[in-house]
């Protein structure tokens, strides 16, 4: 299925590449180029490219494009994620995705790779797996690993591979039995000129980080299942005791994984916790334009809107800013025009307000549109849609482990039309 | 001694295995004394069994010498430092130290890893194959895979340990020996492979057949003459009852034998119900897999309709009169369908169907868009809709996920519109998406476009024509441009709308508008004149010569329709020639040249002129295209041949463009393949097959004992690790079962044999509690309709106890007769009713056009009750046309002195009736954009309509006017005044548009656009915004017509100024308790028994006003909360309900003025 990896970074250079068949040429790359000349933007590449002798299959992630060359029919999604697992996977292992952590751990990366693909095709890529399979770097290893000559590939069987829950590694010990789930709801909207709200939709996910010994068998039930509309699962969950009684039942991964995601159903109406006061204006003459902007507290549900950010992508006419914030810090990119307002807490008393004048391009006509403001916040301790755990219990195991659940929402894709 | 050495290691290997097994020995112990970080370390040595180095050191000796020479050969051409690092590498690579080697190997496979050639230090790295060290040995591994297909022979030095490996007592050594062997890509070791990947096949552990499935494509694209041997083994493979084997073996088999479909006969049931519990790349490949057969295998389970395609697809989500018109087509076609046996989903297709459903809720995307595939393909059309949910799920995904999953969906909107129309606004686009992501969002919003929904989508489009996105805005254009050729009630406003961006200053906008202008217009010959004669006026102002000339090519061709203003134009722009762009030149030649050939009576002369002018350009193409028309149009004496026939060149007709849908026809691909998102067919890429016409023999799919479970048996005495299946509950606890894998026959036969005689019961056992399911979540949403329902019955009793009266009135005569009449005494009330009731009844009816699939149940639940709905809504239609004439019928006499009217009474009334169902959907709209919450009962829909203009002092001009409550989209301090005009004349008013405003200071009024043309009996909705400056002060303006100006004012109720706040209870009271003293205004008084519950307070107050519900603790209070449009203060109202009736209503308003007036107006509203 996939032939060969490509990593490129953004300069256009290939720091990495991996053959699982016949090697193929790096001028296969130089259609990719080609296309992402003619993109412009890097999100504007299309994920698939078509060449006289294969297709090119891409992703662009972390600033690094990861290009995979296939030469038959293939689901293109199969690639794309697959593509996107790997690049979760250098993420776990090294703590970022960068071109200098993959060129700093190319031995690792390259051991990866050869596990989790086996002639194109995907092995191994349960993160469980692979890590008994090789062993995630750190500080400390590295440091015994210089002095003692030892590696970091796994030493015990990797037996994962061999059992019927390929996700959870076997004797898993720990003193600390803890389970952590973190609901997480980010809020899509689409809020309009007037502060009507044109779509929202609730999109939440439940991360687990479950350090547990040996093999719990957990039981996760919610308060109010009814409101989730639609749910995916990571694959240890029984969907079978979903279907029936609406709860999760599963074994969990050792370590942190995705639960579930889920959407809340769209007929419910969505609480918008923030409003927004925008004026945004430009001049048919003189060059310039004036900006307003005032945030405050809608619905938050009496609590704190923290982590606030508005960015707007400013018109490309636009030369400078002279703007003043009664609260936070903002900063305008000359180059990308991109302005950020960082304002942080949101104190109701004393509305955050964003106010000055912009000046624009001399001679330029007059944008037709107003920027959009991407805004983001958080808000701790609350999910949005009201979903609430009600119990979490284990069976398989006989001591009591510590149990938390924690609440988080987040602005999704949220942005509001001047 | 090196046989000693060679004898016992593989007992250690043995040991320290089982240690590893055991996992927690004390032999650990030792090992961890060494290593004190890295626990089980030591126990692993072995697991790669070894080839002892001094095998190796025979052949080093003689190789290396030779190996040195060639390489010193080779260094003279490379750059000079290589050889030496190179050197280096090797040295590294012989020393005795692990770490050094690994250290060696490091650098080697960095140098593979940045593509630089490692080739030549093959000799030295395949020597160490045999290297104790674990991660040296996996990293040679690396090094031989990526180059031994270069150095074939050096490469069989390592393969005699690969062979040894193969036999070694640990699974995983096996399947790692095996891999790596297949993996390496030397010709000659096929037979060994093929012998090698025969064994592995009926290997007692199921890693080890896994690992043989994954090695039989290496083998295969090593030499495709092995086909028919690996076909054995795939076989073999296939009848494999593990999850770990199946997806690993239906991808082996999907690379070398995709056409031996009868392969799967026997393992198709097996495959279903494992399918849940294969690793989600299996599933991917075994979906794909299973589609294409179920395509060979069952019959179309749509085939009925497929009869009738264009009927089945309103049969999905069909309007009320669905089931007649398939009765009638079902009538038509009858006698072909009665031939054919009724359809009868085989239970094994239902198997697939319903096991697949799951998977639905995969993490993974491939996985849920392989099964949303199959279930577009194989399953029956009411079932597809599950698939839409999780593929709206996917487009939350990273933007490669939502580009593949966009295309697909596009392709599906094309045959399934109902599928995707819930999750319109999921589609919505938002400025940051990337350009591509747009530009397919918006393939499936033009897909999506209906009647009923056009008008939201072509507000979205407005939003995304201001883009800064120019290529997004192109695309926006064309796909109004396609709305409008589907949509035909659209197609004025999108032309109007398209002809207005024609003024735009970026002239790709223009460019893209002009082309598809054009398309429309040719489509459409017949209304022509009007459009191009707009055109025709804008290029005195249009610059962009791109634009202008696309103008003149219009006007030329169609030159005809516009007799009178072409000539002109010519004039003009033969006034202007020498100024003009060369494009622009060019189309003047070509218009000069048609007009002469129509009307060369008023243009010759100008003609001449201008290719006069052309003659001496300074462009030689002008010249150049001058001289050849005037040849060929002038008559000469020579005569040119072609002359005569000039006409017939210049004004051939050119074919209408079509515009559709570059997605059309793209199914006939499978999608989710490569070959769909590309449509072009991709290597090795396998046809989806047509539906057989008679189902092949199911039995064949009926499973014998096989005979591979003899070897299983044996396979259970060996293998003695317990494995738990781990989805199947029921058999979780039955004890150590020997997995799926030797779990006895008898048992699983049984079993599957159960599944699939259950699949019609069970099947339709599941679709049922589906149903519960989805009836009960739909338990909240279906609350406020439940009190609407209530609402609604209380009309009904209310007016019943009227109904007494129902034959009076003296007025129904004229008009056409309601069959269920709800009639009540006085005129005022019965206004009022019916108001009310046709706008509950109104929104009703768009639930049901929101939520179709309620309506669907309902159609189940009851077939009878849809006719008498139906019949409902007509009646509640007609209603409204009563209520209309209502108040024309104020004064009789005038309705006598247009006899017109009363021949032809049902003309206006349809068109208004269209017209109003087209504000409800805008209003239901609003509804649920508002930020509301569920708990807030928004302001109830009716809209009360004033009269703007009189039928007769607008000499058959009528115009009604009414606030529809929603947010004016251009400007939010103004309030949206939608305005209908119905034209009662014989003919045309044009022209329609507002003149001189006089509006108090502070005021301002954004017009509506104007109206050309506004046919006979033809009702039209504008929208304009008024900022009343939160006065009641009423707005003056002058209606123009084309030849008539009215003076008209619309005056607000107070109630209209505001619009809704969402508040909670402790906001409502802060706030409050800041607007006491002057600003609260207190008022009592005793309700009516008809108002005594929330709800009738509720919606009497929010028709009386613009304000929204507040959440309330208490159930004898109800608060709201709204705020003035212009200045946004505050308005609060309170209403406390006592003992009988008596209540206590309170407004806090920092506007007293505004509050005073409110007071009375609610007053008035509750006391009715």
């Amino acid at each position: 299925m996939i032939h060969s990896l490509f990593l490129i970074n953004s300069a256009g250079d290939i720091f990495l590449e991996k053959h699982w068949k016949s090697v193929v040429g790096r001028s296969v790359c130089d259609y990719f180029f080609e296309a992402q000349e003619k993109a412009g933007e890097p999100e504007n590449v299309p994920p698939v490219i078509s060449t006289p002798h294969h297709y090119l299959i891409n992703i662009f992630r972390d600033r690094i494009f990861f290009v995979s060359v296939i030469q038959t029919e293939v689901p293109p999604l199969f690639v794309i994620e697959f593509l996107h697992r790997v690049a979760e996977t250098f993420q776990d292992y090294f703590g970022e995705c960068s071109e200098s952590t993959i060129k700093d751990n190319v031995v690792i990366v390259y051991e990866l790779l050869e596990e989790m693909l086996d002639n194109g095709f995907p092995l191994a890529t349960e993160s469980n797996i692979l890590k008994e399979l090789i062993k995630p770097p750190t500080i400390l290893r590295s440091m015994v690993n210089t002095i003692t000559g030892s590696s970091n590939v796994g030493a015990t069987l990797p037996t994962g591979q061999l059992s019927t829950i390929p996700w959870r590694r076997a004797g898993v010990k720990y003193t600390n039995n803890e389970a952590y789930f973190d609901a997480i709801e980010e809020i899509d909207a689409i809020i309009d000129k007037s502060g009507s709200t044109v779509c929202a939709e609730i999109q939440g996910v439940i991360d687990a980080c479950v350090k547990l010994t040996g093999m719990p068998d957990l039981t996760l039930s919610f308060m109010n299942p009814r409101l989730l509309d639609d749910v995916s699962f990571h694959p240890c969950v029984r969907f079978k005791r979903w279907e029936s009684e609406r709860v999760l039942s599963f074994i969990p991964p050792d370590g942190s994984f995705r639960l579930m995601s889920y959407h809340v159903s769209a007929q419910n109406l969505v609480a918008i916790p923030i409003y927004v006061k925008q004026n945004i204006s430009f001049f048919e003459s003189g060059s310039s334009g004036r900006l307003d902007i005032t945030l405050g507290p809608k619905q938050t549900m009496g609590k704190q809107v923290e982590g606030l950010t508005v960015t707007m992508h400013m018109p490309k006419v636009l030369l400078s800013v002279n703007l003043t914030a009664t609260q936070g810090t903002h900063k305008f990119d000359p180059v990308t025009k991109v302005l950020v307002w960082d304002i942080g807490k949101l104190n109701p008393q004393k509305l955050p307000n964003l106010k000055g004048s912009l000046s624009v391009q001399s001679g330029a006509p007059k944008p037709e549109e107003n920027p959009t403001l991407n805004i983001d916040f958080k808000i701790q301790q609350l999910a949005i849609s009201g979903l609430k755990v009600s119990r979490l219990d284990m069976y398989g195991e006989k001591y009591k482990p510590f149990k938390g659940v924690k609440y988080i929402t987040k602005a999704g894709r949220f942005q509001v039309r001047t | 001694m090196n046989p000693m050495q060679k004898l016992l290691q593989l007992p250690v290997g043995a040991v320290n295995m089982v240690k590893s097994v055991q996992s927690q020995v004390q032999g650990q112990a030792n090992e961890e004394a060494k290593s004190p970080v890295l626990t089980p370390d030591g126990g692993q040595q072995t697991w790669y069994s070894a080839v002892q180095p001094d095998e190796l050191r025979h052949l080093r000796a003689d190789r290396e010498s030779g190996e040195e020479k060639g390489f010193l050969e080779e260094g003279v051409g490379t750059v000079q430092s290589q050889p030496l690092r190179h050197d280096d590498l090797k040295e590294m690579l012989d020393s005795n130290k692990d770490s050094l080697k690994l250290e060696a190997m490091k650098r080697i496979v960095a140098m593979i890893a940045r593509g630089k050639n490692a080739s030549e230090l093959f000799p030295a790295v395949v020597k160490n194959v045999a290297c104790k060290n674990i991660e040296v040995k996996k990293l040679v591994y690396v090094y031989l895979v990526r180059y031994a297909e270069e150095q074939q022979d050096l490469a069989l030095l390592s393969i005699s340990t690969f062979q040894r490996g193969l036999k070694d007592p640990n699974q995983l050594i096996r399947a790692s020996a095996l891999r790596v062997l297949s993996s390496i890509r030397v010709t000659i070791i096929v037979p060994i492979m093929m012998l090698a990947i025969k064994e592995a096949a009926s290997d007692m552990s199921p890693y080890v057949r896994k690992t043989a499935a994954h090695a039989i494509p290496k083998l295969y694209s090593l030499d495709p003459d092995q086909k028919d041997q690996l076909i054995e083994v795939i076989e073999k493979l296939l009848a494999d009852k593990t999850t770990l084997v199946a997806g690993s073996v239906v991808m082996a088999f999907e690379e070398v034998c995709p056409e031996r479909i009868d392969l799967i006969h026997k393992n198709y049931r097996k495959l279903c119900n494992l399918l849940i519990d294969v690793e989600e790349w299996g599933q991917v490949v075994i979906i794909n897999m299973l589609t294409r057969y179920a395509r060979t295998q069952f019959l179309n389970p749509n085939i009925n309709e497929s009869l009738l395609e264009e009927g089945c697809e309103k049969a999905f989500y069909g309007s009320d009169d669905e089931d007649e018109s398939k009765e009638e087509s079902a009538d038509a076609e009858v006698s072909t369908v009665a031939k054919r046996k009724p359809y009868v989903m085989d239970p094994d297709h239902r198997l697939l169907l319903r096991n697949t459903k799951p998977l639905l809720q995969s993490r993974n995307a491939a996985v849920v868009m392989a099964v949303a595939q199959l279930y577009f393909h194989l399953a029956p059309k009411a079932e597809v809709g599950v698939i839409a949910k999780a593929l709206v799920r996917l487009m939350r995904s990273h933007s490669e996920v939502q580009y593949v999953v966009l295309q697909n969906v596009a392709t599906m909107t094309i045959k399934r519109r109902g599928m995707f129309e819930p999750y319109l606004k999921s589609f919505y686009i938002r400025s940051t998406d990337p350009t591509q992501i747009k530009v397919l969002k918006l393939e499936v919003l033009t897909n999506l476009a209906n009647e009923t929904n056009i008008s939201t989508i072509l507000r979205e489009f407005q939003t995304y024509i201001k883009s800064m996105d120019k290529d997004f805005v192109a695309a926006t254009i064309q796909a109004i441009g396609r709305c409008a050729t589907n949509i035909g009630e659209v197609r004025d406003t999108c032309l109007n709308g398209l002809v207005q961006l024609l003024s735009n200053r970026d002239e790709l906008v223009v460019a893209e508008s002009v082309v598809v202008i054009k398309k429309l217009l040719q489509m459409q010959p017949e209304q022509h004149s009007e459009i191009i004669k707009h055109m025709a006026k804008l290029t005195d102002n249009i610059q962009v010569p791109m634009a202008r000339a696309s103008i003149l090519w219009l006007i030329g061709e169609y030159c005809e329709h516009v007799p009178k203003i072409a000539p002109d134009v010519l004039r003009k722009m033969a006034k202007t020639f020498t100024n003009e762009e060369d494009i622009v030149k060019l189309q003047i030649i070509n218009l000069a040249a048609k007009l002469y050939l129509t009307n060369s009576k008023q243009t010759k002369l100008l003609t001449q002129y201008v290719l006069n002018l052309a003659k001496y350009d300074q462009n030689y193409d002008i010249r150049d295209r001058a001289r050849f028309i005037r040849q060929l149009i002038v008559p000469m004496d020579k005569g040119g041949a072609l002359s005569k026939y000039a006409k017939k060149l210049f004004l051939a007709l050119k074919p209408a463009p079509v515009l559709e849908s570059p997605f059309k026809d793209r199914d006939h691909f499978q999608l989710g393949s490569l070959s769909h998102l590309l449509n072009a067919k991709a290597g090795a890429y396998q046809e989806l097959p047509d539906w057989p016409e008679v189902a092949p023999d199911p039995s064949v799919r009926n499973v014998e004992v096989p005979e591979w479970t003899k070897c299983s048996s044996r396979d259970k005495r060996k293998d003695k690790k317990v494995e738990k299946p781990f989805y199947s509950d029921s058999e979780g606890e039955s004890g150590p079962t020997e997995s799926a894998d030797s779990g006895s026959d008898s048992q699983s036969d049984s079993e599957s044999r159960s599944g699939s005689s259950e699949g019609s019961g069970s099947g339709s056992e599941s679709e049922d509690s589906e149903e519960d399911e989805a009836s009960d979540s739909e338990g909240l949403e279906e609350a406020p309709k439940g009190r609407k329902i209530v609402k609604s019955k209380m009309k009904t009793s209310a007016s019943d106890s009227a109904a007494s009266d129902e034959s009076g009135g003296e007025e129904r005569n004229v008009r056409p007769k309601p069959k269920h009449g709800k009639r009540s005494e006085s005129e005022e009330e019965e206004e009022e009713e019916s108001e009310s009731e046709s706008s509950e009844s109104e929104s009703e009816s768009e639930q049901e056009s929101e939520s179709e699939t309620d309506v669907k149940r309902k159609k189940k639940v009851s077939t009878a009750s849809a006719p008498s709905k139906q019949t409902k809504k007509t009646n509640v239609e007609k209603k409204e046309t009563v209520e209309k004439k209502e108040m024309s019928l104020l004064d009789l006499d005038d309705f006598l002195s247009t006899p017109v009217e009363s021949t032809t009474p049902q003309v206006t009334p349809v068109n208004s009736v269209l017209s109003n169902s087209l504000v409800t959907d805008l209003e239901g709209l609003s509804l649920t954009d508002s930020m509301m919450s569920a708990v807030n009962i928004t302001s109830s829909n009716s809209v009360k309509m004033y009269e703007l203009l009189h039928r007769i002092k607008g000499e058959g001009l009528a115009v009604e006017y009414c606030f529809s409550r929603q947010p004016f989209s251009l400007d939010m301090h103004m309030i949206a005044v939608q305005i209908h005009f119905t034209n009662n004349t014989s003919s045309e008013v044009k022209n329609l548009h507002v003149e001189e405003p006089k509006l108090q200071s502070g005021m301002r009024m954004k017009e509506f656009q104007e109206i050309d043309v506004l046919p006979p009996s033809a009702t039209v909705t504008a929208v304009m915004g008024i900022d009343f400056c939160d006065s009641t002060q009423a707005a003056n303006f002058q209606l123009c017509t084309h030849t008539r100006k009215f003076f008209v004012s619309i005056q607000p109720p107070v109630g209209e100024l505001m619009m809704p706040v969402f508040m909670t209870e402790n906001e409502f009271k802060k706030e409050q308790g800041k607007l006491m003293g002057m600003n609260e205004i207190s008022e009592k008084l005793v309700l009516g028994e008809m108002c005594r519950n929330d709800l009738a307070i509720v919606q009497r107050v929010t028709s009386a006003a613009n304000i929204g519900r507040v959440p309330c603790g208490s159930d004898k209070e109800c608060r709201f909360a709204g705020k003035t449009v212009t200045s946004g203060s505050l308005v609060l109202v309170t209403v406390l309900t006592k003992e009988g009736g008596a209540t206590q209503l309170t407004v806090n308003c920092e506007k007293m003025v505004i509050g005073t007036m409110l007071v009375k107006d609610i007053l008035q509203a509750l006391s009715q």
